[in-house]
């Protein structure tokens, strides 16, 4: 693989994904530490909100500490050189929302839907490019539908006006060669001014060879959160991608050395428990299951005595999509009814 | 007699609706009105008999003098509602609004329908799908003891959400809210919707979460949902209490599940099921008074 000289733009999600792992639980004070840190390192985009955007916080998926305005207007004004983005899943988050989010200074939207759902977007979208924002669509849990079908629903956000689409792999289910078909398709279907981007999840250690395949099939924007910090298994480490682009003579513009050290002077001490791959996150990676749903699972097996591992598998046998964190609880009690 | 109807609007939710209304006892759809001459639900208008046009609420309101039409449903989308309102309230028809437009006032049958007798309104809003099979269980905890906070999850599968739905979604969530707040009687309420393409197509599932101001009384809410669940059965037989009511400190979750009759859609689309059969329940009521003289239709210039 010779990705040599390619130019990459990275988008750090540990203040947005790594949400899911504190459940939404982050300190003002560490969501700007860390975010100047990111800066300093050189971190061209990072997200922050709710784990699931705007509007997210609720009982289902659970109350953020701070609402996404305290934690925006607190972020932005400190950011020297990085722009800011947030999230805004339609069906949760509304134009409100964003109206909001474009107050407080955010240069970056992604409106994300399932895989096959992108004309839930159309209102989100065109509001998006009304505030002139960098508008991404974020087509969730790609793994669910064939390139073909991935790339008919990313021509609904194109023309409804996003800049740019991202094949999210919001289960770490995908493997390289089914990233390269979704994102070589992408790529090869829409002119140059409409970027291409891969969201990754850690379930199956497939972050960064999926990341590397994104980059050959044509993908300029790589997610990932600084030591990994996301839902499940966590999102491509980008520690480790600079280390690996470095190696490559992919362009990054991100220094290495200062990146190890926010991930292991400020965001690992952070995380509650390791972010890992367990059976649990595995599963998620094994089943295809989202990969927010983990905690919500370990939640239910503790409430009802029902292993996670098998209310995830179940979940996924049911086709579960994003955002369906109150079957969880509901599989739970079918399972102990029939086990009853 | 019975009351002569019109469908504005004829996708999933007016096709559904005009199969509910042949079965109505006082109520006589006459009227089928689309904008696509092709269209499915046309296309059904016709092989039952009903009039149609494909010129949109224009295309009907020549015609409501001399077919008498005095209810008018309107399944199109918020965006359209108020222009096809005031049209058809300039001719004194009373106007059922399926849209999450609510510029009228909310009607959650089992809840408060009766508040709407004797009110002498033009024009009463459905909520939504998800608001109709949620909000009548936040007002089941709510009766109860005080709810704080109110959230109700609507999952569909995605073959039951039409085009209108899908342009519409902010305002589903955004009126579902109020009106869990409005008529469910939570002090604060929020709406999600979940959109799931899943094959075979998977049944509605709603799921209600209340947060109690004190500790929730169980023995008196489980009682309350249960009551609730028959008043709703008996106009949504397939309407089930799948788990719950589940209790965690002040938190109340209840789990439901939301079987159609197959009118039109297959019979996981109990999201059109529930707004069709409260909309048709609503206009019976108003059926009745319009026959026994309580309710006079007046021409909104």
């Amino acid at each position: 693989m010779n990705l040599t000289g390619k130019k990459i733009k990275l988008h750090d999600n540990a203040l947005r994904d790594g949400m899911h792992s504190v459940s939404h639980q982050f300190s003002i004070d560490d969501m700007v530490r860390m975010a100047m840190a990111l800066d300093e390192a050189g971190m061209p985009l990072i997200e922050v909100t709710h784990g699931d955007g705007l509007g997210g916080s609720s009982v289902n998926y659970g109350f953020g500490r701070h609402t996404n305005r305290e934690y925006l207007e607190a972020v932005v004004p400190k950011m020297k050189n990085a722009k800011i983005s947030a999230l805004l899943l339609p069906g949760l988050g509304t134009v409100n929302d964003l109206a909001m989010a474009v107050d407080c200074g955010i240069s970056t939207i992604r409106i994300a839907t399932h895989c096959t759902e992108a004309d839930v977007s159309e209102q989100h979208i065109k509001k998006a490019r009304e505030y002139g924002l960098d508008t991404v669509g974020f087509l969730m849990m790609a793994h669910m539908t064939p390139p073909e079908a991935l790339l008919e629903q990313a021509r609904k956000m194109v023309d409804y006006g996003a800049n740019c689409i991202y094949a999210t792999d919001s289960a770490g289910y995908l493997l390289p060669d089914d990233v390269t078909a979704r994102i070589g398709l992408l790529r090869s279907e829409f002119s140059d001014d409409i970027e291409i981007g891969f969201h990754g999840h850690h379930n199956l250690a497939m972050g960064i060879a999926n990341s590397l395949a994104a980059i050959e099939a044509g993908a300029s924007r790589i997610d990932g959160s600084v030591a990994g910090f996301g839902a499940g298994a966590g999102n491509t480490p980008l520690e480790v991608m600079v280390a690996v682009c470095n190696r490559m003579g992919i362009i990054t513009g991100v220094d290495v050395d200062k990146i190890m050290d926010v991930a292991e002077d400020i965001a690992l001490p952070l995380m509650p428990t390791p972010t890992r791959i367990d059976r649990d996150s595995l599963t998620l990676g094994y089943a295809g299951v989202y990969s927010s749903f983990l905690l919500h699972a370990k939640r239910a097996e503790k409430n009802h005595g029902v292993p996670a591992r098998e209310i995830l598998m179940e979940l996924g046998r049911m086709g579960a999509v994003g955002g369906q964190e109150d079957m969880i609880e509901d599989v739970a009690l079918e399972i102990k009814k029939k086990s009853a | 007699m019975a009351i002569n109807c019109a469908m504005i609007g004829s996708g999933n939710i007016g096709t559904d609706l005009m199969a509910k209304l042949l079965r109505s006892a006082n109520l006589n759809p006459v009227w089928m009105v689309g904008i696509d001459e092709d269209s499915d639900g046309l296309l059904k208008a016709r092989e039952a008999g009903l009039k149609t046009t494909h010129e949109g609420v224009d295309g009907l309101i020549p015609h409501i003098e001399e077919d008498n039409i005095q209810i008018a449903f309107d399944a199109t989308s918020a965006y359209v509602h108020g222009e096809n309102n005031r049209k058809l309230q300039e001719k004194g028809v009373l106007v059922i609004d399926l849209t999450p437009a609510a510029i009228g006032p909310f009607c959650v049958p089992p809840v408060n329908l009766k508040e709407h007798v004797g009110a002498q309104e033009m024009n009463v809003n459905m909520v939504t799908c998800g608001g109709q099979a949620t909000i009548p269980m936040v007002a089941a905890v709510s009766r109860v003891q005080a709810v704080e906070y109110g959230e109700i999850v609507a999952t569909v599968a995605s073959k039951s959400a039409g085009p209108g739905t899908r342009k519409n979604i902010d305002e589903f969530t955004q009126t579902t809210a109020r009106a869990v707040e409005e008529i469910g009687g939570a002090t604060k309420g929020k709406a999600i919707i979940i959109l799931n393409p899943a094959e075979p197509p998977l049944m509605m599932r709603d799921t209600v979460h209340c947060l109690t101001k004190t500790t929730p009384d169980q023995e008196a809410i489980t009682k309350s949902v249960h009551d609730m669940l028959a008043e709703v059965n008996k106009y949504v037989p397939g309407y089930r209490l799948k788990n719950g009511p589940i209790f965690d400190g002040n938190r109340v979750s209840i789990f439901l599940e939301v079987e159609g009759l197959g009118d039109y859609l297959p019979k996981y689309a109990g999201n059109l099921d529930i707004m069709t059969a409260a909309a048709t329940r609503t206009a019976e009521m108003f059926a009745e008074e319009i026959e026994n003289g309580t309710l006079k239709l007046k021409k909104l210039a």
